[in-house]
């Protein structure tokens, strides 16, 4: 079939079509010394995008932490990577795909997972784990249902038929995500650390390669269309440019690369993500400082009557680009071949700095890569506090009355949609695949073994939005803080970051300023837990109708155990232990999930923390737990230290405790209060002299609580549960609530 | 012991598979591509789990087709030991080398857990080391898992004593509340009329170690290390080639 090249002449309208300001389309004619042509035009909207360019975001990105002694590679890859020692590197990161994910949520969450993989492999590691961080509007909100299930079932789709096991992630529900959910997935490779790849050409004359799917029209447009504007009742429209998933050829893609990856024929490599191969291109020739020449006609196509705009555009998944040593063309292809993969000599790098495609013998760009990507906008968009906050904050807990029967509070609170049990959405993902599984969902981190060592990796990823909407300062330092917490809890030592900050749109004044704020409590709580930020994404725009989501920087956290035989996990093990614990309470209900849950309202500021102190109690359990002294270990967090009982009792052998309190205040304070810093321990009789020394060392608050015994949870007079039917109603609660 | 473990496109588990024979047996592993035409002389052959051709179209219906799985026909049919663990089950079934078929759980979704199986019958090489009754602790994971045949074709099973293993409650009672899949009877395994060729759903390979799973799985691939290794005392139902090193 004979495609005519569509001859569109570009003005400032056409630009306007594309996302572009007419102040951004003024610079690119400057740039350029021309109006560009229909392809470059569609080039420049796509890296100009906020999602490809940061634009609003790059300039305060800076702030956070990215350097430290184990940072193997920083922000600014395809993902960041750290020393595990041993000579390996864990490679990570976190990704948003939400967008797509609420306009067709199965293959949404699917590419999703599909293109978080895809930035791990690039970087030449095997992936070991996925999580997911997912949020949801009400669970009684008539779409929630349909979303949920279409997530997980995606998530496991992907993850379950490419063979990377997804080990945890969190979920919440909450009406300001109604219109707006965020799937943002997260995944962990292993590679030696002295190869670790990365996305950068060098070498003109050597041969730029495509590799996996061929490209088709699907996600056209996904980067500057759908990710970088808010949603509106037309958002549904926009299926179109959601990709859909293979993951059989990602599994295969993923084979075939590492097996290229062992081979020295490799210079540079990038997936194609968003905004295809011309991101990939520009990227890669941008980083090295070189120009690159593709011909469009080579691309292997998956359907007839592709334009040069199309393929350039398309987000088809499953396909990389790659630099190749020149020589190693027929090599290369050889090792796909063997996989049943293609791999198509598309191109190559010049010394001239210049984008230039080419297609049947029309050259349809020709751009200085700089422009495109240095000399692309950076925004210091204004930003004010709203007065809401102020307002949302106001809080005095004299006017909500104490429950008279906290144990039916208990049971509301277990079986209210962010405090019951998860199994029914991770019992669809394979947790196990690779067999290095050691904790699996529903710990406060997930841990897996290093193949072939004794380390292993903790893997978390928090939170708390509640706590965000009503301090985006303080609610940020929490979430790291509890990311670093969960870390600990398995015994593991906080290493490094990986984050996602899903705001609203940043061009409205009070969203720059929970971003600016969220930015900034991240800097602060990693700079003072010593973990540095080595990868993440930002994703704007989350808001439909001109109702932001609340801010929600979702921080995922690496830890390091030096020996995975020494993990601990929530759960009692042995009647007769002795309950701790580690950390202070203190009468604090504002932003709890109790007050949301049982009262009714959203308010308060959230709970108060020392970031000192936070240290003081890691230094605590990571003492303790390598002298193995700890039979669980289990963070204190949203429905307080009554819901963490009874979590510490659900898991493992189902045992209960009896829990003795002293009533220094409030009783609902007491139980549901969500204050920061604690750890709830169990230890064997002989060792509370030994675990009493290392908290006055580092001068912990240490209280008693009881003992593990029985089959019911006691605390003191004002709870009496028996485990067997509240397990059930905390574990089925989900399911019966989405109706499945 | 030399044990074949195949590689289809799409297979997953076939690390997980060479990991239990090589680093917890301490036999060797040797890996077959699906292009394969021959088995290099293994004493056993291991159908790993996975997504083989990404279960597109219906699972294992296009491995069977593999080159390699006529090198797998000729060495059951000479009485040779063939695992199907999962995907490799589905794989087996389609073949026609065990009867059955495995469809969609009856829950429509994936499943991953632990569950309880009984070990049926001890008159195959991978239950060889077991007792009959015998409950074992295996991962599963998949999504069509269903077990289904016609009325006749579970009769002669049951009549055979051909069904391997069930899923069962922790007490060791077949109850429909510990069939995580809907499959017919509770069944988890079945094995060949031969016997030699042996297919289930959970996934021993994941339960070789105290660290990841436990160590039941391990039953199964002892077991076939002393079925190989067996003296004069085995078996009344002895395949009737014994397969050469």
């Amino acid at each position: 079939m004979a495609v005519a090249r569509p001859a569109i002449a570009v003005t400032e309208a056409t630009a306007a079509e594309h996302g572009l300001t007419p102040d951004e389309y003024a610079r690119i004619v400057e740039l350029l010394g021309r109006a560009p042509t229909f392809e470059e035009l569609g080039v420049f909207a796509v890296m100009w995008s906020e999602h490809c360019s940061y634009k609003s975001s790059r300039a305060f990105l800076k702030q956070l932490p990215t350097a430290g002694p184990c940072v193997l590679q920083g922000p600014g890859e395809n993902a960041g990577a750290v020393d595990i020692g041993g000579g390996l590197a864990a490679v990570f990161k976190i990704e948003s795909h939400n967008h797509p994910s609420f306009i067709e949520p199965f293959q949404g969450a699917a590419t999703g997972v599909g293109g978080i993989l895809r930035d791990v492999f690039t970087m030449g590691a095997r992936p070991i784990a996925n999580l997911d961080a997912l949020r949801f509007g009400a669970l009684d909100h008539p779409r929630t249902p349909y979303l949920v299930k279409g997530v997980a079932g995606g998530i496991g789709h992907y993850g379950n038929c490419v063979g990377v096991a997804t080990v945890g992630g969190d979920v919440y529900f909450d009406a300001g995500y109604n219109e707006n959910i965020l799937v943002n997935a997260f995944t962990i490779g292993v590679a030696p650390a002295d190869r670790l790849f990365r996305a950068k050409a060098a070498g003109p004359g050597n041969p730029v390669m495509y590799v996996g799917s061929r490209t088709g029209r699907d996600g056209i447009h996904g980067a500057s269309l759908l990710a970088s504007a808010e949603f509106d009742a037309q958002s549904a429209e926009k299926r179109p440019a959601v990709q859909v998933g293979d993951p059989f050829t990602e599994k295969l893609l993923l084979e075939a690369c590492l097996e290229l990856m062992r081979t020295d024929h490799v210079v540079a490599i990038q997936d194609m993500g968003a905004a295809g191969l011309t991101s990939s291109a520009l990227e890669m020739a941008g980083r090295g400082g070189l120009g690159m020449e593709l011909h469009l006609d080579r691309v292997p196509l998956r359907e007839e009557g592709m334009t040069p705009y199309e393929i350039l555009l398309s987000e088809s998944q499953e396909r990389m680009l790659l630099v190749a040593r020149a020589g190693s063309e027929a090599a290369v292809q050889a090792i796909f071949a063997r996989w049943d993969l293609q791999a198509a000599v598309v191109g190559r790098l010049t010394a001239d700095g210049i984008f230039r495609a080419r297609w049947r013998g029309e050259e349809v760009c020709a751009l200085p890569v700089a422009a495109l990507t240095e000399s692309a906008p950076v925004y210091r968009r204004p930003a004010e506090e709203p007065a809401r906050i102020e307002e949302i904050q106001r809080f005095d807990a004299a006017d909500v009355p104490e429950p008279a029967d906290l144990t039916h509070a208990l049971l509301t609170l277990l079986e209210s949609p962010n405090l019951c049990s998860r199994e029914w959405v991770y019992r669809q993902y394979d947790q196990l695949v690779g067999g290095n599984t050691v904790v699996r969902p529903g710990g406060d981190a997930a841990v897996v073994r290093v193949e072939g060592t004794r380390r292993g990796l903790a893997l978390t990823v928090d939170c708390n939005s509640r706590y965000c909407k009503l301090d985006p300062y303080l609610g940020a330092v929490l979430a790291v803080a509890e990311a670093a917490r969960n870390v600990v809890a398995v015994g593991a030592r906080p290493l490094a970051v990986s984050d996602c900050l899903n705001y609203g749109n940043p061009e409205k004044p009070d969203v720059m300023w929970e971003f600016q704020q969220g930015v900034q409590g991240i800097r602060d709580a990693c700079v003072a837990l010593g973990t540095p930020v080595v990868s993440g994404n930002v994703s704007f725009y989350n808001e439909t109708a001109g109702r932001p989501i609340p801010p929600t920087p979702m921080i995922a956290m690496v830890g390091l155990l030096d020996d995975v035989e020494g993990h601990v996990t929530p759960w009692w093990k042995s009647e007769g232990d002795v309950v701790v614990l580690l950390g202070r309470a203190r009468e604090e209900l504002g932003a709890s999930e109790y007050l949301a849950v049982i009262h009714g309202q959203v308010r308060g500021a959230p709970p108060w923390i020392d970031l000192e102190a936070e240290k003081r109690l890691h230094a605590l359990c990571l003492a303790a737990a390598h002298e193995r002294l700890l039979r669980s270990a289990h963070d204190v967090a949203e429905g307080g230290l009554a819901v963490a009982l009874a979590e510490c009792s659900f898991g493992g052998p189902g045992l209960g405790a009896r829990i003795a309190v002293e009533r220094g205040m409030r009783a609902d304070a007491l139980l549901f209060g969500e204050s920061q810093s604690r750890m709830l321990v169990s230890v064997r009789r002989r060792h509370l002299g030994r675990l009493r020394d290392l908290a006055r060392r580092e001068e912990v608050p240490f209280t008693v609580l009881g003992e593990v015994r029985g089959r019911s949870l006691v605390i003191g007079d004002l709870i009496d549960l028996p485990l067997e039917p509240a397990r059930e109603r905390w574990r089925r609660a989900l399911e019966r609530r989405l109706g499945v | 012991m030399r044990w074949g473990v195949v590689v289809f496109p799409g297979s997953l588990d076939d690390r997980d598979a060479v990991r239990a024979v090589e680093r917890v047996l301490g036999d060797e592993a040797v890996p077959l591509w699906h292009k394969d035409p021959e088995l290099r002389g293994v004493d056993a052959v291991v159908l790993p789990g996975g997504f083989s051709y990404g279960d597109y179209l219906r699972c294992g219906a296009m491995a069977k087709c593999a080159p390699i799985m006529d090198a797998v026909r000729a060495h059951a049919r000479a009485g040779g030991l063939v695992l199907g663990i999962c995907n490799g089950f589905q794989i087996l079934c389609e073949a026609g080398l065990l009867p059955g078929a495995l469809v969609r759980n009856r829950s429509l979704s994936f499943v991953c857990d632990v569950v309880t199986v009984r070990v049926e019958t001890s008159e195959t090489p991978f239950t060889f080391g077991c007792r009959p009754g015998e409950l074992l602790s295996l991962p599963i994971k998949h999504g069509e898992g269903c077990w289904v045949a016609d009325e006749e074709t579970v009769a002669t099973l049951e009549r055979e004593q051909r069904v391997v293993f069930r899923y069962v409650d922790r007490a060791g009672q077949v109850v429909p509340e510990a069939n995580p899949n809907g499959s017919l009877a509770n069944i988890a395994g079945v094995c060949s009329a031969e016997r030699n060729v042996v297919g289930l759903m959970p996934h021993p390979e994941h339960a070789v170690d105290r660290l990841t799973g436990g160590e039941d799985g391990l039953r199964l691939f002892r077991s076939a290390q002393a079925w190989l290794g067996r003296d004069a005392a085995a078996p009344r139902r002895e395949p009737s080639v014994v397969p050469g090193p």
